[in-house]
């Protein structure tokens, strides 16, 4: 098992015709995700990467049985397109998109709430660089490649600091078992709680690196729910202990904004929960050794 | 992106909220004509700088005369104004806001922000204005009243009504106030803002209300459909570095290091100058590459860090997913023949193609160090720069 996505998932793409969904959902269907096809406006009845192409997501849901999706649509329009996936009874959305509004996510966050809780999508991103689970299926934009299949998940902000973490953990013969990008956007979907709270019911899962960075309460709310819910093991990094405060740093999320967001708070936090925190971003293959070690698990 | 405190109070005064009469100037002269514009026997002339706590660093006059008007203008101007929130290099002061001054009665703090744990727009108040909010927070806690704003309605005037008697206002004030804090909301909702502060929002011995002082910022990320707010940028506020690179697409932020840093992606840039400084280095910047690392991009890149003169060594750390190693190496290797490099450069590739990219850079002849992990190149390039110390 993993986690959000396998290979039997059926998938697919918004913005499916365009440059940028036309890339990512060819390297999607390479690395064997079940594209079952795209949505464009206007598109609809054509045929695209041997899929069919769909005006509405409703239709191509009906047609395909799509449970998940996967958003490559230009900022002014994604927020619509998530609210579109979650209206169209899509299992999981993850939204790539970089640069939403944040009062336009506010406003996706407050829809997604109409629908009780066992009817809501779950959503991961925007600004993220996508979900794997490696060997199965990937929705996103990451070289599949550095993924060892394995029992370690991964939930980062970073995308590449997450491609870093599992390919010094692929080195070091630690793989994965589903690595998902929670993006760098101050109001984003999925939280580094909620995806822990998914790690720590999957069976095949058996530790979990958690990369946070400045800025906002996700790895604080984490810590707590760490310490109270959680039996496998957590290793965590907090990137940012250089970023000076009151500046944004890249993310449109990562900026110290209040008490406990810079990385320095976050870290204590942290460990005060019992939480292994790596002490350098270099050290995050070697964390997990150590973590497992503990487990007496490392291949 | 921040804006001028006089361009906060028009954009809110174009939502109700009460501002006192002022007006701009560049010059001594129109500093004067400015005042005698507003009439009334006193003045206040205010250094546009963004930045807060101006009053501290000496960039809020009162005045009473053309003279002191005059002289106040003539020394701020052109002026570079230290506070706690500008960092030691502070900011130069090219325009003046020449205000009527206002009786205070009592000082009031309002400020909106985007609740990141709630999500929602969240209203904070205190009738200890005056202080910045951090202080109040510390010193007089009981005093902060917040509402928070349910997206799918907006504000309602109860909740309005319920700040405006939770600061113990007078009854016959609650209406005006009420309108003050509805005013401020729908501008933060109408224009995209990431934060308006009032601080302080006054009541003047006369009783009447006014935004005595206004900050506000904006998501850069909606300025696409806010041209009205775009056009408000002023790049003699920004670090010079960062203007250059903004505008060249670059995610840019200067530091006071002598590493520079080329990287793609936010979060791995911080981590490795974290790394960096792990290993006894100082970052010069943040800088996220972003997608798509192609020869172009890279070499504006290279150009970015090196009109930094405090640079004294590079490091190029790059985990090539869609762009391919061999793509980014191509680009190091036109950027180093197209700028002039002459400090030590050391380069980490790693992901796809990376047998390919390190064989470019090898075959270049160029004088690059390389390295595969991020420990090695953070290392490596510290070391460099020792070197050159030594030398």
């Amino acid at each position: 098992m993993s986690i959000l996505i396998d290979e039997n998932t059926p998938v697919i793409v918004q913005g499916y015709t365009g440059r940028i969904g036309t890339f990512h959902a060819q390297e999607m269907m390479e690395y064997g995700t079940n594209v079952v096809g795209g949505v464009t406006p206007g598109k609809g009845g054509t045929t695209h990467l041997g899929k069919p192409v769909f005006n509405t997501v409703k239709e191509a849901v009906e047609a395909t049985g799509a449970q998940a999706c996967g958003i490559f649509v230009p900022p002014p329009y994604a927020a619509d397109a998530i609210m579109e996936s979650a209206d169209a009874g899509i299992r999981y959305s993850v939204c790539i998109t970089d640069g939403i509004p944040a009062q336009d996510m506010i406003t996706v966050k407050r829809y997604m709430r109409r629908y009780r809780e066992e009817n809501r999508m779950i959503l991961t991103g925007p600004n993220c660089a996508g979900t794997i689970s490696p060997g199965k299926a990937m929705i996103g934009i990451m070289p599949g490649h550095i993924y060892e299949k394995g029992s370690i998940g991964i939930v980062a902000r970073s995308g590449t600091l997450g491609y870093e973490a599992a390919s010094q953990m692929k080195a070091l013969g630690i793989g994965v078992s589903t690595s998902v990008g929670i993006g760098g956007d101050p109001v984003n979907g999925s939280s580094f709680m909620d995806i822990l709270t998914h790690f720590e019911q999957d069976p095949e899962t058996e530790a979990v690196m958690m990369i946070g960075e400045i800025g906002g309460p996700q790895e604080a709310e984490a810590a707590e729910f760490i310490r109270d819910h959680m039996k496998k093991p957590v290793v965590a990094y907090i990137a940012g202990l250089t970023a000076p405060k009151g500046r944004r740093m890249g993310h449109a999320g990562a900026i110290v904004s209040a008490f406990g967001e810079s990385a320095a708070e976050k870290v204590e936090i942290l460990r005060e929960a019992g939480v292994s925190v790596a002490p350098n971003p270099s050290e995050l293959g070697s964390s997990m050794a150590a973590a497992l070690g503990g487990i007496a698990k490392v291949a | 992106m921040d804006i001028h405190e006089y361009q906060a109070k028009e954009l809110l005064s174009d939502f109700g909220v009460p501002i006192p009469r002022g007006g701009l100037a560049y010059s001594p002269e129109q500093a004067t004509y400015r005042a005698r514009e507003i009439g009334g026997d006193k003045w206040v002339v205010k250094a546009q700088i963004h930045s807060g706590a101006r009053g501290k660093a000496g960039g809020i006059r009162v005045c009473e005369n053309d003279k002191e008007i005059w002289e106040a203008a003539d020394d701020l101007l052109g002026k570079r104004l230290v506070t706690h929130q500008t960092g030691a290099q502070g900011k130069v002061v090219y325009r003046l806001y020449v205000e009527e001054a206002t009786n205070i009665d009592q000082e009031i703090y309002l400020g909106f922000v985007l609740d990141r744990k709630t999500e929602r727009v969240m209203v904070v108040a205190s009738a200890a204005g005056g202080m910045e909010i951090e202080e109040i927070s510390a010193s007089n806690p009981e005093s902060i009243v917040r509402a928070s704003v349910e997206p799918a309605v907006g504000m309602q005037p109860f909740q309005a009504r319920e700040i405006a008697f939770g600061l113990g206002l007078e009854p016959g004030q609650i209406a005006k106030a009420s309108e003050t804090i509805l005013g401020c909301y729908r501008a933060f909702r109408e224009l995209d803002a990431t934060m308006v502060e009032i601080n302080p929002l006054v009541i003047t011995k006369e009783k009447d209300i006014v935004a005595l002082d206004a900050k506000m910022s904006f998501d850069e990320n909606a300025l696409y459909r806010r041209p009205q707010i775009a056009e408000l940028r002023d790049k003699s506020q920004e670090d010079p570095r960062e203007s250059y690179a903004a505008d060249r697409g670059l995610s840019y932020v200067g530091l006071d290091g002598n590493i520079g840093c080329i990287i793609n992606g936010a979060g791995l840039a911080m981590a490795t100058m974290d790394m960096i400084k792990h290993v006894g280095g100082e970052p010069a910047n943040f800088l996220d590459i972003g997608g798509g690392a192609s020869p172009e991009r890279v070499t504006k890149a290279f150009k970015a860090v090196l009109a930094d003169e405090g640079v004294e060594a590079i490091l190029v750390n790059i985990f090539a997913g869609i762009n391919r190693c061999d793509w980014v190496a191509e680009g190091v290797v036109q950027a180093v023949k197209n700028t002039d490099i002459t400090v030590p450069l050391v380069v980490r590739l790693a992901g796809t193609n990376v047998e390919e990219g390190r064989r470019i850079l090898e075959e270049s002849g160029l004088p690059i160090l390389t390295a595969d992990t991020l420990a090695e190149a953070a290392d490596r390039v510290v070391g460099a720069w020792r070197d050159t110390k030594a030398a």
